[in-house]
């Protein structure tokens, strides 16, 4: 019976493998791209994959080790000017303070560098903030090169996002905002974009609340990903970045914004101190569906959202 | 013919295995994520499985071996995922009601729904080398070739399943797949053993 063994060697070296390939992470995104050249000041093993902090020309970034050639940046700031938000699609999301001006409750699935997380807490000192992150690695790494800050309005979470919200329902727990920042260094984990996953979202949105979901343009996921999020909530305003493949998606619970509304006028100071541009900001913001509504809609059934994103 | 069918049976439970265990993966992970524990507690219960049904299977070839308890075992690994296919929402739902832990939550998920057609796929490796040797001297041999054929079924069932199937199919059209191949290699093996017993009478009236 002792040869049988040979079979189960076999089979978990096959399932390491899948293990590998199907390893979903969930972290803040950017999507700047540097040189390979940046000079890496830690790197830490987490038990998803390396994670990465460099500096080059200021900027200071984090970044998981992947074998792909385009490097993609989780989080990023920059060194001398602090304040300044370095993505693009950072400063989309926060167009969101036009729909909400003043959220009480923020949810937010990926934490990447606790950027977003303490421009909102600087923006709203009195609202609640839940970071929800799944690697233990990227909150430490948060904390000590990108100064994110917790208190006992902005809290952290180590949990798979899906399972997060699953038990938040349970639980009954409601937010003005939420916004979905997961990413596992190719995409975003294939179990936090289907109907299914959207819907639970939807039911942890207040009355009132709204979605930001940073998503790419381009590959023929775009179709899928659109159509899903359009079935789940209907009506969509989109923020597309002005040089990178970001977009943001902005979706209500009641999908009754016809109109994406103007930031109201007390905003303009704050978000010049994040160096956001407001006008051009909310200039890249429409209703227009450029995705083949006829599409597929990604399922916990069928999601094989990063095969069809390397179809291209 | 009868020794490449058992082969090619063979085969097909070693890709249906694998196949099995890349859909878990799927099934588990909007109750418990994708983190690398839900991966270890699918490995785990798959593992533990098949040793137990390695052992199983082993245990029952000892018995007046034949080739209708082998289609016997085939047609029951494919009832077995039955309950899999209708009651497994029901079943990951109760689970995650009760348990808080991701861990323990998918491991139990795991086991209430992965195990049993598991060690009843586990079972038809050593019955077919049962079934296949014809001499102590060649059983090494025998074995060594089953091993390689069904290991071979695992990989191109893996490959399948993570590469294509889920980008053509929807995971319980997968699983049906799955049933529709165990019932035919079962199926196959009876016609098998009913055309073994008729030549058998043949032989015997000459």
């Amino acid at each position: 019976m002792d040869s049988y063994s040979f079979q189960s060697v076999t089979t978990s070296l096959f399932n390491t493998k899948s293990m590998l390939l199907n390893f979903a992470l969930i972290v803040f995104f950017g999507t700047i791209s540097f040189s390979v050249t940046a000079k890496q000041i830690h790197k830490e093993r987490s038990i998803y994959r390396n994670v990465v902090i460099t500096e080059e020309d200021n900027l200071r970034c984090m970044r998981f080790e992947t074998r792909r050639k385009q490097i993609t940046n989780q989080a990023c700031i920059d060194l001398q000017d602090e304040q300044r938000l370095v993505f693009e699609y950072s400063h989309g999301v926060l167009a969101g303070y036009a729909l909400n001006p003043a959220p009480k409750r923020v949810l937010i699935i990926g934490l990447g560098g606790g950027i977003l997380s303490n421009v909102i807490q600087q923006i709203s000192p009195e609202a609640q903030i839940v970071n929800v992150e799944i690697d233990p690695v990227v909150v430490k790494l948060a904390r000590k090169y990108f100064g994110y800050r917790e208190n006992d309005k902005t809290t952290t979470v180590i949990k798979d996002g899906r399972v997060y919200v699953k038990r938040a329902l349970i639980k009954k727990q409601q937010f003005d905002w939420i916004i979905l920042d997961a990413f596992n260094g190719d995409y975003i984990p294939e179990h936090l974009m289907t109907l299914e996953f959207l819907n639970e979202v939807k039911g942890l949105l207040s009355e009132r609340g709204i979605l930001s979901a940073n998503t790419f343009s381009g590959s023929r996921l775009y179709d899928y990903e659109s159509a899903t999020y359009q079935r789940v909530f209907g009506k969509l305003h989109i923020f597309n970045a002005p040089t990178k493949g970001n977009r943001v998606i902005f979706a209500s619970k009641n999908s009754d914004f016809e109109l994406f509304p103007p930031l109201p006028s007390l905003f303009r100071d704050t978000f010049a101190h994040y160096r956001v541009n407001v006008e051009q900001t909310m200039q890249r913001i429409d209703d227009e569906i450029d995705w083949d509504t006829n599409s597929e809609i990604l399922t916990d059934q069928f999601s094989p959202a990063n095969l069809l994103k390397q179809a291209d | 013919m009868k020794r490449n069918i058992i082969l090619l049976l063979a085969f097909i439970a070693g890709f249906s295995i694998m196949c099995f265990e890349l859909l878990g993966g799927r099934m588990l992970a909007p109750f418990f994520g994708s983190s690398v524990y839900v991966w270890g507690s699918i490995i785990t219960v798959f593992l533990l499985a098949l040793s137990i049904g390695y052992l199983t299977g082993g245990r029952l070839s000892l018995y007046r071996p034949s080739l209708k308890k082998f289609a016997l075992i085939f047609l029951l690994a494919g009832m077995a995922l039955l309950p899999t296919l209708f009651f497994s929402l029901n079943l990951f739902e109760w689970v995650f009601e009760r348990i808080e832990d991701p861990r323990y939550g998918s491991l139990l998920a795991s086991i209430l729904v992965f195990l049993v057609p598991s060690i009843v796929m586990g079972m038809i490796a050593p019955y077919s080398v049962r079934i296949l040797t014809v001499s102590a001297d060649s059983s090494g041999h025998t074995a060594g070739f089953l091993y390689f054929v069904s290991t071979l079924g695992s990989a191109i069932g893996t490959i399948m399943t993570s590469f294509y199937l889920v980008l053509w199919l929807e995971i319980d059209q997968i699983l049906w797949l799955i049933f529709t191949l165990l019932i035919l290699c079962g199926i196959l093996a009876l016609v098998v053993d009913l055309i073994d017993r008729a030549r058998a009478k043949q032989r015997q009236a000459i």
